[in-house]
């Protein structure tokens, strides 16, 4: 009881800091690759290839808001992942052939990239 | 990135038609004798350090020499030639010259891919993609435009080079249905690494549907894909301004370039930029925007001059050439 009481006085961490398991960033690092989203953006633990028409996705777990206006949640994420032009209308960033497994695995890669 | 498809580097040992297969029997056995002739010499070696006096004299006797040095080798590498030859005999028959044949050349890093009717004529043009029905023996007339590559589809047949100025020819055959990667085998400059293919092979009545599918949509009649819808045909007009069809050649429009790969079909490929990367709208506009991030020093320039919206409307034309 003391212990829960302890723990619920911590102070929460960053909402977008998210410690993603490790089997989903796996398979979402082959996903990375098999869809080839490295033609368009720098991906940390991707070495080739490593496109610049998209932004880097470099400490993309730090960053605040996805594609500057959708909030950073996992579900947002992995619907911008699958479907850029629907979750934000306007993108650049085509719908991707992903499946919804893959995109929450390569949502879950993204989190858990270097926390710095 | 084509190990994401096919395995990298294409698995070598795993055969999947009779020239392949002929010469993954003839590598074992060569690891096999290789393996035995090591371990004798080490279990000489052991002797002639450790061993009784007796062993010792007779390694170093007269005999020994006539046996081991003379004798053995002799019997056992004349049996490996002629059972070698005897077994590889089918990858050097001479071509007969009714089989079907495909031209391919190395270039600048890709394949150029050129289906040919029995007069040598060109019928088919294609890219970093080689369709062949299962079952039959394909003659690949082997070229190069610039130095030299070597053409590799090691589930297939063995390694060949293309040489500038002149024509080698390899035989291929698949024995049963399935994408089979492919490699340049010969170091040809900066982005050697990244000059892959695929080798599809069909069952022979998919592989009429597939030819008869390619040779139609070529007809002059029948213009490319039909007409484009809105995004396809802004993205067909910019594909025109903006010099794309100065390199690239799409059937049934104004592009008749031939310095790029051909991209009459490039929707229904399987890989961009040669075997490198998946086939989506995506990569696609990522190649288009950025191709010297991804394969730096090839022929194609960035067209990073272009806003993203024009270069996801070019994306989606090409997406649409099937």
């Amino acid at each position: 009881m003391a212990l829960a009481v302890g723990l619920a006085g911590c102070k929460n961490p960053v909402e977008t800091r998210r410690e993603p398991d490790s089997a989903a960033t796996e398979r979402g690092l082959v996903a990375i690759r098999q869809a080839g989203c490295g033609a368009c953006h720098q991906i940390p633990g991707l070495d080739w290839p490593r496109g610049r028409l998209g932004p880097s996705l470099e400490g993309f777990d730090d960053v605040g808001l996805i594609a500057g206006q959708l909030p950073n949640r996992p579900d947002v994420l992995a619907a911008f992942v699958r479907n850029a032009p629907a979750a934000k209308p306007g993108s650049t960033m085509p719908a991707m052939p992903v499946t919804p497994q893959q995109a929450e695995d390569i949502a879950a890669y993204l989190y858990g990239l270097d926390h710095d | 990135m084509i190990e994401a498809f096919w395995g990298w580097p294409p698995p070598v040992l795993d055969p999947a038609g009779p020239y392949a297969s002929s010469v993954t029997t003839l590598a074992w056995a060569l690891f096999g004798l290789s393996v035995f002739v090591t371990a004798v010499v080490i279990a000489a070696l052991w002797v002639a350090v450790k061993g009784p006096a007796r062993w010792k004299a007779m390694l170093g006797g007269e005999r020994a020499i006539w046996i081991g040095g003379v004798a053995f080798p002799g019997v056992v590498l004349t049996a490996l030639l002629v059972w070698g030859l005897t077994l590889t005999a089918s990858l050097t028959e001479p071509i007969r010259g009714d089989e079907m044949r495909i031209r391919v050349t190395g270039e600048m890093w890709w394949f150029r891919v050129q289906y040919l009717d029995g007069s040598g004529a060109v019928i088919m043009e294609d890219a970093n993609e080689i369709h062949i029905p299962a079952g039959v023996p394909v003659v690949l007339e082997l070229e190069s435009a610039d130095v030299i590559h070597s053409f590799w589809v090691p589930h297939l047949s063995g390694k060949k080079d293309m040489i500038p100025g002149r024509r080698t020819l390899l035989r291929v055959e698949a024995d049963r249905a399935g994408e089979f990667g492919g490699v340049c085998a010969e170091y040809c400059g900066m982005q050697h690494a990244l000059m892959g293919f695929v080798a599809v092979a069909h069952e022979p009545p998919a592989w009429e549907e597939w030819r008869q599918g390619r040779t139609q949509a070529l007809a002059p009649a029948d213009l490319a894909n039909g007409p484009p819808d809105e995004a396809g045909s802004q993205g067909q007009s910019l594909f025109m301004e903006s010099g794309c069809a100065a390199c690239h050649r799409v059937a049934g429009t104004q592009a008749t370039g031939l310095a790029g790969p051909d991209l009459t079909h490039v929707g229904s490929r399987r890989t961009l930029g040669a075997g490198i990367l998946p086939n989506n709208r995506g990569t696609m506009m990522g190649w288009i925007g950025d191709s010297q991030s991804i394969k730096p020093g090839n022929r194609m320039p960035s067209y990073d001059v272009l806003s993203a919206e024009e270069i996801e409307a070019i994306a989606t034309w090409l997406g649409q050439q099937q």
